[in-house]
């Protein structure tokens, strides 16, 4: 009982010291993202990463598919790694009216969920991996803007044997 | 204790009815009816000297408006905000260019003229804009949120600064109290 105690802090443990880098540099930030805090993935299988995203009170960044050609959009990218990634579904955007624009802006704010779907190969490594990926995402508010911003991704992935 | 609370109680409250009088009055004595940010000369900061090239290449510096009354605009073309400011500097520069006023234009944008160019077509652009880089956005103190923009007097110095989407009334009153006041 103690050492199954023991081995689940220490995998919590472990994935909050491999999440704590990310998370630290997205202190004051309008954006924060959070990845779940370690995933399995199957042999075979596919595996559906959902990432949390929290807009700040106040902000609102572009969605994926900006109502103007001018604005930058959300776009969530990952690194090559075991896990290939298949499709990557955004949430439906809010048209909101600012001061700034005449016409409603294709948006996210607030808190949303982005899911990315990886196809885990029949030769995957077995064991631990981590996958790493950028967010992109350029914030405004109803009177100014902030420049496109870059943040990292990182998912801890255990790869097991086909189920 | 009763008696006590009685007789404090009138002159607490006068007290206070004081304070607020003389808030009241300090607060609408700092409204004028035409407000204007500019700040005094002797509070006025030298404002950073730049090279940057224009649309055809060519280096300008901010000293080279000396003289000149200039409004150095922050902005880029994924700025909301400073797609609403561009018509109004477009106004300014017809409307007081005469006078010794120029609008200077530092896009930010990473894309460099690519995505610069077509924007200013688009919205007619008729004063001169500039590639900005970090370094210069660093000697203007960061320059973290566009628009922003630097309201510069005649002598080079940096009269009033607005950081995000202020209205075209109070552009139009620094500029006007500086272009009046030299």
């Amino acid at each position: 009982m103690i050492s199954v105690r023991c081995s689940i802090l220490s995998s919590v443990l472990l994935a909050g010291l491999a999440l704590a880098p990310v998370l630290l540099g997205q202190i004051g930030q309008p954006l924060v993202v959070t990845p779940p805090l370690k995933a399995v993935a199957a042999r075979s299988g596919v595996l559906t990463a959902k990432i949390a995203v929290q807009v700040r009170n106040g902000y609102h960044v572009n969605s994926n598919t900006p109502n103007d050609e001018y604005l930058i959009p959300l776009i969530l990218t990952w690194e090559s790694s075991p896990l290939e990634p298949r499709e990557t579904v955004y949430p439906k955007p809010e048209m909101q009216s600012f001061s700034f624009s005449t016409k409603p802006v294709s948006v996210y704010a607030g808190a949303f969920e982005i899911v990315t779907r990886f196809a885990v190969p029949a030769k995957a490594p077995l064991g631990p991996a981590v996958l790493a990926g950028k967010l992109r995402y350029q914030a405004c508010n109803d009177t100014m803007c902030l420049p496109p911003r870059s943040l990292d991704v990182r998912l801890p992935v255990e790869i097991r044997a086909q189920q | 204790m009763i008696p006590l609370a009685i007789h404090v109680r009138p002159a607490r409250a006068a007290v206070v009815f004081l304070c607020l009088m003389l808030a009241a009055c300090s607060t609408y004595s700092r409204i004028p009816s035409e407000a204007s940010t500019v700040k005094p000369e002797s509070e006025r900061k030298e404002a950073p000297d730049f090279s940057l090239k224009d649309a055809d290449g060519r280096s300008v510096r901010r000293s080279d408006y000396k003289g000149k009354v200039v409004l150095l605009n922050f902005w880029a073309t994924w700025c909301g905000p400073c797609k609403i400011e561009i018509p109004w500097f477009i106004e300014f520069e017809t409307k007081y260019k005469d006078q010794g006023f120029a609008v200077l234009g530092v896009s930010m944008d990473e894309d460099g003229w690519d995505a610069v160019r077509p924007f200013l077509a688009d919205l007619g652009v008729n004063y001169r804009t500039l590639l900005g880089t970090d370094m210069v956005a660093q000697q203007f103190g960061g320059v973290e949120a566009l628009p922003t923009s630097f309201v510069i007097d005649r002598q080079g110095k940096i009269a009033s600064t607005h950081v995000g989407l202020v209205s075209k009334r109070d552009y139009e009153n620094d500029i006007r109290t500086l272009l009046n006041s030299q």
